[in-house]
């Protein structure tokens, strides 16, 4: 048995939801191989060789993967598979890009963002905004899955994985990268920080957002997150969106302030350690999740917790 | 350019489901129904398309019981033109629809398909990735901007860390994340037109695919419920519960 994971990264760094699909691949059982697609991608290579239970890196070059375009990585992936008996791959969105397109090529049915591995056939995974928790057993083949990093810890320890470079396919493809524009924050990644921090509608603004919102996530040294509404509202960018057709994350500590906590909010946050909620309506529904609640003014408590911290 | 946008019928966003005691799945009886959120964002956007005059016929497709024709409607409303109901009451998965989508892309040779991101009942995310595959065509998934540029089409797509603009070769699939648009109510007259559109009824057999499911449930069972919190009365009280649990 062999499994070929899919490493997330952005060419010069892998990103830590790698090593968390290959201790689910571990789960799974037989060797592991990463494959890293990129364009000067060698020091995510050499991160990936240094993930526990790797057996070997496979590296490949090309320009269409600097930006990991769906295309590309089907046409690399697709031949590699006749080695490999599955695939696994974040549940990020390059994950959730590419991985669909793999599966139908090897006419395999996908299972999405896995969060248990039972045996070589058998996955957990959420439905319904993680309301249902449904097991499903796999007839394929071949297992294609894509892995949710919050349900798996990263194994400790380096490991020393050779890492072997692999012929690209060099193209043409029929979809071409043009831009890209990324949102440039020192804070913790949301999707892996420890600590969260979200803000809902009741900011009422995009100053109010950063007035208050910031800071304390800074003093936390935490991420920031943001419910739908407020990212619709124009409060904080789409890719703050914490829930179910945003990310989903489980820091150890996760604080909710002026969020109602919709069934869609919660799919992305309620497996977190401890959910502290603030917030004025006493009947919101995130208070029954909560850990921790605290009624009243938003705009009087969130400064007195800062700078009490 | 011919659009073809796929629609779900799927348990209203705004309904808790309830798993059924038998661990069989979610209880759907008596549930009220709604079409796929992610689908109307993909219906509004072929019929702000057809508005531009870069569309000139909407296809609505669904796939599943025959009160899915009701879905088809709702889109035939929005300003769809017209609709096929590919009826079947097995819980057909992306990989079938995708196959079921092919077939008619390759019936209808539309510019361009518009689904979902996502349906919200099973989340997998799969089966606009799956249809590019299959036919072979660039795909721009998570849309939240689209644009018509001369043959091809420039898509900018919601990823994680901000946004990616790419640039397909016509044909291709397009799949819609939420910002995309705000999709408009249909109004009654539109409603009432909506009636006289033409859907046809086709069945899995027709295209040859066969929907037999690749993966079985085993059980669907509740999450883990969360221990009951407290309330705090103040920002020291609060200060000092994380302290307690070692959260701060």
């Amino acid at each position: 048995m062999a499994v070929l994971v899919l490493a997330e990264h952005s060419n010069d760094a892998l990103n830590d939801v790698t090593a968390k699909t290959v201790v689910a691949a571990q789960a799974f059982g037989g060797d592991i191989d990463v494959l890293v697609a990129g364009h000067n991608a060698g020091a995510a290579a050499q991160a990936a060789a240094k993930i526990p239970g790797v057996r070997k890196v496979l590296h490949a070059e090309g320009a269409a993967f600097s930006h990991a375009l769906a295309e590309a990585v089907e046409a690399l992936v697709v031949p590699l598979m006749a080695g490999y008996d599955a695939f696994f791959a974040p549940a990020t969105t390059t994950g959730k890009n590419v991985t669909p397109r793999i599966a139908a090529k090897l006419d395999v049915m996908q299972i999405s963002e896995i969060t248990k591995v039972l045996d070589t056939s058998t996955f957990e995974r959420p439905i319904y905004a993680g309301n249902a928790i449904m097991t499903v057993k796999s007839g394929d083949a071949k297992k294609v899955v894509t892995v949710r990093g919050t349900a798996f810890q990263a194994a400790a320890g380096a490991g020393s994985a050779a890492v072997e470079t692999i012929a690209a396919p060099a193209g043409p493809f029929k979809a071409t990268f043009i831009s890209e524009e990324l949102q440039k924050s020192d804070r913790p990644e949301l999707a892996s920080a420890k600590r969260v921090v979200s803000g809902g509608r009741a900011l009422a603004s995009a100053e109010q957002f950063n007035q208050y919102i910031l800071p304390l996530a800074d003093k936390l040294g935490a991420g920031v997150g943001a419910s739908r509404a407020a990212v619709d509202a124009g409060y904080a960018p789409n890719d703050f969106q914490v829930g179910q057709t945003g990310k989903v994350v489980a820091p150890e500590l996760y604080v909710a302030i002026g969020i109602s906590g919709a069934i869609q909010h919660l799919a992305g946050m309620k497996d977190s350690k401890v959910i502290v909620a603030i917030n004025k309506d006493e009947e919101a529904p995130i208070f029954q999740i909560a850990d921790y609640a605290l009624v009243g003014d938003l705009f009087k408590i969130v400064p007195e917790l800062t700078s009490k911290l | 350019m011919k659009v073809l946008v796929p629609v779900k019928r799927v348990i209203d966003p705004n309904v808790r489901p309830r798993v059924k005691a038998d661990g069989s799945g979610v209880d759907l009886a008596n549930i009220k129904m709604a079409m796929n959120p992610f689908c109307e964002i993909a219906v509004e956007e072929a019929v702000r398309m057809k508005e531009k005059g870069v569309v000139t016929e909407i296809v609505l497709i669904s796939i599943g019981p025959a009160q899915a024709q009701e879905t088809i409607r709702i889109g035939l409303a929005m300003g769809g033109d017209r609709g096929i109901l590919v009826q079947t009451d097995v819980a057909v998965e992306p990989l079938a629809v995708a196959k079921i989508l092919a077939k008619i892309v390759e019936a209808e040779q539309p510019g361009l398909v518009i689904t979902g991101k996502q349906a919200i009942d099973d989340d997998a995310n799969q089966t606009g990735q799956m249809l590019a595959a299959l036919l072979g065509w660039p795909q721009g998934a998570f849309a939240s901007a689209i644009a018509k540029d001369g043959e091809k089409l420039s898509v900018t797509r919601e990823v994680d860390g901000g946004l990616q603009t790419v640039s397909l070769e016509l044909p291709a699939v397009v799949t819609t994340d939420l910002r995309l648009n705000e999709p408009r109510f249909a109004s009654l007259p539109n409603i009432m037109k909506a009636k006289k559109k033409v859907i046809d009824t086709k069945s899995p057999a027709d295209y040859g695919v066969d929907v037999t499911p690749r993966l079985t449930v085993v059980k669907v069972a509740e999450p883990k419920k969360r221990e009951a919190g407290e309330k705090v009365a103040d920002v020291d009280a609060l200060i000092a519960k994380l302290k307690s649990v070692g959260a701060i």
